[in-house]
């Protein structure tokens, strides 16, 4: 009887000690992706590829940040990505169509708010987007045409009705923080960013929000490219942008998790 | 179209030539001339040519900054320099400076000297013998070196754009139109503005090529 007993405690333990490896969280799936995200999400992203590693230590992480429109035009002209989160819906639904990405796996993740910002300190007295249209401005910084915040922005100025003056008097980056650049150091007195982007940049503050209803609702899509050939890896890491551990940081840096409403 | 772009360039292109033009022969015959301490004048001089047209920006853009000091004090006056036609201009005038200097720089120094001793035995001011003697007899070299730098500030585009930013209609450049058009998928515009642009450079090396020309003629008879 006693070897009986032998045996069950030793099925136990074995079976205890499979338990308890799963619960360790490291995985050993092994490889390289190269993630392309728009640049409002630079640290945020960069902090998560911390954690990432964390669990998933075998999984190398490139990340490429630049603005949602660049990165769209790099993946058409076949870059090398294997995750692709942007800043607004359309550069998603524009490689989707172009049958780019896999479209069972775009998930919207994220939302985020548009701000007019103004240098730190600076005297500029402007209350509002309408202000920006006024000759209190001599020049705004906007994201150019191919950049999602300087979509949303065109969108704002257009539906209060002075799109063609602000467009006028308007240096226009190639990204959101190079935007947010030319605000901080002063050489643009204001421009229109992301509220996630204000929050990190000390030396620029927040003049206000979009006025409700002025902008489509800033959303951040993430897919799987249908070229990639890490399926396994991008998958975790998509898989891992939707934790608590992520979703915690995304948050911490202003972001709002995207809901169903 | 627009064609905001090509009188941006070929004006701000025009005004940094004239500028570097006298700024270019004024270092080059001093330093062709100096007896010490040339070599570090000319890698200064020198520098804006072989340093990436980026970096050059990019101490222009500190240099001339609001948040610099150079940059705050002309903000008292209202004058700013980021992101405006005067930056593209000086952005222009730097990068094409070494240029202008190093063909100036050659030409004195290939000329012959006994032309400028003959001129002081005759009794000729300094000023006079570098405008009546040595500038007609170095003129194809300025004439390349002008020309050059006529082509670089009109092609200038890594300094342009980080100084002057990209404000159409303002500091577009045809360099920073061809860019956006193509950031922006507008492929029609960008084939548009680069046959502009190879029209205009290849007049320029024709017409410096006749102009080397005739000058040649000029030299035998």
């Amino acid at each position: 009887m006693s070897k009986k007993w032998i045996a069950v405690i030793v099925a136990l333990a074995l079976v205890a000690g499979g338990v308890l490896a799963g619960c360790t969280q490291k995985d050993n799936t092994s490889g390289e992706i190269t993630v392309m995200a728009a640049a409002s999400l630079t640290d945020a992203f960069n902090e998560i590829g911390t954690k990432f590693n964390e669990q998933y230590p075998n999984i190398k992480v490139n990340f490429s940040y630049d603005s949602s429109g660049t990165l769209q035009k790099q993946i058409e002209q076949g870059a090398t990505a294997d995750v692709f989160v942007s800043a607004a819906m359309k550069q998603m639904n524009a490689l989707n169509d172009k049958g780019l990405m896999d479209s069972d796996t775009i998930v919207k993740l994220l939302e985020n708010k548009v701000v007019l910002i103004k240098t730190k300190g600076s005297s500029l007295d402007v209350k509002s987007f309408q202000d920006v249209g006024t000759d209190k401005v001599k020049m705004v910084a906007l994201g150019n045409s191919d950049v999602p915040v300087g979509q949303y922005a065109q969108t704002i100025f257009t539906n209060l009705g002075i799109w063609d003056t602000v467009q006028a008097k308007a240096n226009l980056g190639t990204n959101v923080r190079q935007v947010l650049d030319w605000v901080a150091t002063g050489n643009a007195e204001c421009g229109v960013v992301y509220a996630t982007d204000a929050a990190i940049e000390d030396k620029v503050e927040v003049i206000c929000e979009a006025p409700d209803g002025s902008c489509d609702p800033v959303i951040y899509p993430m897919g799987i490219v249908k070229a990639s050939t890490q399926k396994d890896a991008a998958k975790k890491f998509t898989a891992f942008l939707q934790t608590k551990d992520a979703q915690d940081i995304l948050t911490k840096y202003g972001f709002t998790i995207y809901t169903s409403k | 179209m627009d064609w905001s772009p090509l009188t941006l360039s070929l004006r701000a292109a025009g005004i940094a030539t004239v500028i570097t033009f006298f700024i270019g022969i004024f270092a080059a015959w001093k330093v062709a001339w100096m007896r010490h301490g040339a070599g570090i004048w000319d890698a200064v001089f020198t520098l804006p040519l072989v340093l990436p047209p980026t970096v050059v920006g990019f101490f222009l853009l500190v240099f001339f900054g609001k948040a610099s000091g150079i940059g705050k004090w002309l903000a008292q006056f209202g004058i700013q320099i980021v992101f405006t036609w005067v930056g593209v201009v000086i952005a222009s005038t730097v990068v094409a400076f070494p240029l202008m200097y190093r063909t100036a720089r050659g030409a004195f120094e290939q000329m012959d000297t006994d032309l400028i001793d003959a001129g002081r035995t005759l009794g000729l001011s300094e000023t006079a013998i570098f405008w009546r003697v040595v500038f007609p007899n170095c003129l194809p070299g300025i004439i390349s070196g002008t020309v050059l730098t006529f082509a670089r500030a009109l092609g200038e585009f890594g300094a342009t754009i980080m100084l002057a930013g990209n404000i159409p209609g303002k500091t577009q450049t045809l360099a920073i139109a061809v860019y956006s058009a193509v950031q922006l998928g507008h492929y029609e515009a960008a084939y548009r503005w680069v046959a502009v642009i190879v029209t205009i450079s290849l007049l320029s090396i024709l017409g410096m090529n006749a102009v080397n020309a005739r000058q040649k003629q000029k030299g035998r008879g």
